[in-house]
């Protein structure tokens, strides 16, 4: 680990739905080109802490600080406004369970209409961003295709080109790979490894232990909101200490690709 | 037994056709209308201001629930002796011509709007779009698309609700038509010759409109 400070900080961190509390005092640190794999059974609250990096998901307390933002909640703090919190999930870039790619547009409309939109690019320079996002997702021969045609593994590709074209800062994964059929898993993992490869600081959402133990550098395991254990991904996934971490990891066969 | 002689019908043909022409003109006039009136009282629909939810409501109830007969009478005698405003009779129906297809544009628009998945809402968040933005380049046109069919089926009532404004001596296809009657004699034939010019143009809309329900419904 580097001296520098963390990419993403969070620090006390609450989140509750009506009367289920989902996050309880989480912590969480992520230095930049690090990659965290958040594990955890359903309903830990791993995808709301995801959620609650960009803020799709407003936390009720505590800090979040991705780069040089930094949000703070709390009763008496104000809501962030829109334009800074437009601006700040501009430099966060986000890949979701099931794609959300927008139908209406081609897949090299899908890349270009936040670079043009938000960021403000021309076309020219858009489309050749996004067209060498799409080269190295392998996808840059389906560019003019609707997402309709395509397969459920060339669409998550799309969606990381879609969300690469900002140039952000980290990626989260929510799930990247549990929508698909299983042979089409391999292909958005191969992306997401080579991501990590380049350096992206990455925080990821999966059921894949396999590839969280060897493209995370760090795992946190999840129950009921906490954080229940946490360390380098291979000792955490080899030799849990905890008793629900070894519950949970039990389910897993060791080296095959868990559906 | 009654002899039908449409032939009278000839020395009629600009009136009628003019009446026709008032008639297309109001009704697209009373769509755009309607259609603006609509979306602007969808998007307060779906604001998270209570204020604009209320209002809109209350507009979209108003005039829903009372008949467009009697809001073409109102906005013509009632409406400008409480705003002060003199009104010809079309400026008033326009107006309620607009207002009454644009609460039920409204209802239709939002319904559209909250029928995308939520998801597209998140990607488009997500990739730093503000409300507004992901509202205009993501949510709307997919909705829109999917509105169509029913867009269309209430711009087809519309069209029908505009002979309703030769209450208030507008010139159109039925004022014309009545005047014809009037002046030959033959309201008979005369008011088929109406009846056959309303449904030769919304017969191939509606076939149209079906059309795009099917391929829709196969879309899904």
């Amino acid at each position: 680990m580097t001296a520098k400070s963390p990419m993403i900080e969070i620090a006390k961190l609450r989140k509750r739905f009506g009367q289920l509390e989902v996050l309880k005092d989480i912590n969480l640190q992520v230095q930049q080109g690090g990659v965290v794999a958040l594990l955890g059974p359903s309903g830990s609250g791993k995808s709301t802490l995801l959620r609650c990096i960009n803020l799709l998901v407003t936390p009720d307390d505590g800090t979040i600080r991705v780069g040089e933002t930094s949000f703070q909640f709390g009763k008496s703090v104000q809501q962030p406004k829109t334009k800074p919190l437009a601006a700040f999930r501009s430099r966060t870039g986000m890949v979701f369970q099931s794609f959300n790619l927008f139908p209406h547009m081609s897949v090299l409309g899908n890349v270009i209409e936040a670079p043009i939109h938000v960021k403000g690019l021309d076309r020219k320079t858009a489309t050749d961003r996004a067209m060498a996002q799409l080269e190295k997702v392998g996808l840059a021969d389906r560019a003019s295709q609707m997402p309709d045609t395509l397969s459920g593994g060339q669409k998550q590709r799309v969606a990381i080109a879609r969300a690469l074209a900002m140039e952000p800062e980290v990626m989260l994964f929510d799930e990247a790979t549990s929508a698909l059929d299983p042979e089409l898993v391999g292909e958005v993992l191969q992306a997401m490894q080579k991501l990590a490869a380049d350096g992206m600081t990455m925080v990821i959402v999966t059921h894949e232990i396999t590839f969280a133990r060897d493209v995370a550098d760090r795992v946190v395991f999840m129950r009921d909101g906490y954080v229940v254990e946490e360390g380098p991904a291979r000792e955490v996934i080899d030799t849990p200490k905890m008793d629900a971490t070894k519950t949970f990891l039990s389910h897993f066969h060791k080296g095959a690709t868990p559906r | 037994m009654y002899e039908w002689d449409f032939s009278i019908l000839w020395g009629y043909r600009w009136l009628l056709l003019q009446g026709l022409g008032v008639t297309v003109a109001f009704t697209v006039a009373t769509v755009v209308g309607g259609l603006t009136i609509g979306m602007t009282a969808a998007i307060c629909l779906l604001s998270r201001f209570k204020i604009l939810r209320g209002i809109a409501l209350g507009f979209i109830e108003i005039f829903r629930c009372t008949p467009v007969l009697v809001q073409l009478i109102w906005c013509y005698y009632a409406l400008p002796m409480i705003a002060g405003i003199e009104m010809t009779p079309i400026t008033a129906s326009l107006l309620a011509l607009s207002c009454y297809g644009g609460s039920f544009y409204a209802e239709i628009i939002r319904g559209g709007i909250v029928s995308i998945d939520s998801g597209q809402s998140e990607a488009a968040s997500a990739l730093g779009m503000t409300p507004a933005l992901a509202m205009r380049r993501i949510i709307l046109p997919q909705a829109l698309r999917r509105m169509l069919p029913a867009l269309m089926n209430q711009s087809i009532l519309q069209f029908k609700n505009t002979s309703l404004v030769s209450i208030l001596a507008v010139p159109d296809l039925v004022y014309q038509g009545q005047i014809a009657a009037h002046d030959s004699f033959r309201p008979l034939e005369t008011y088929t010759a109406v009846a056959v010019a309303y449904f030769m143009i919304l017969f191939p809309l509606t076939l149209y409109v079906r059309h795009r329900e099917r391929r829709l419904g196969e879309a899904r």
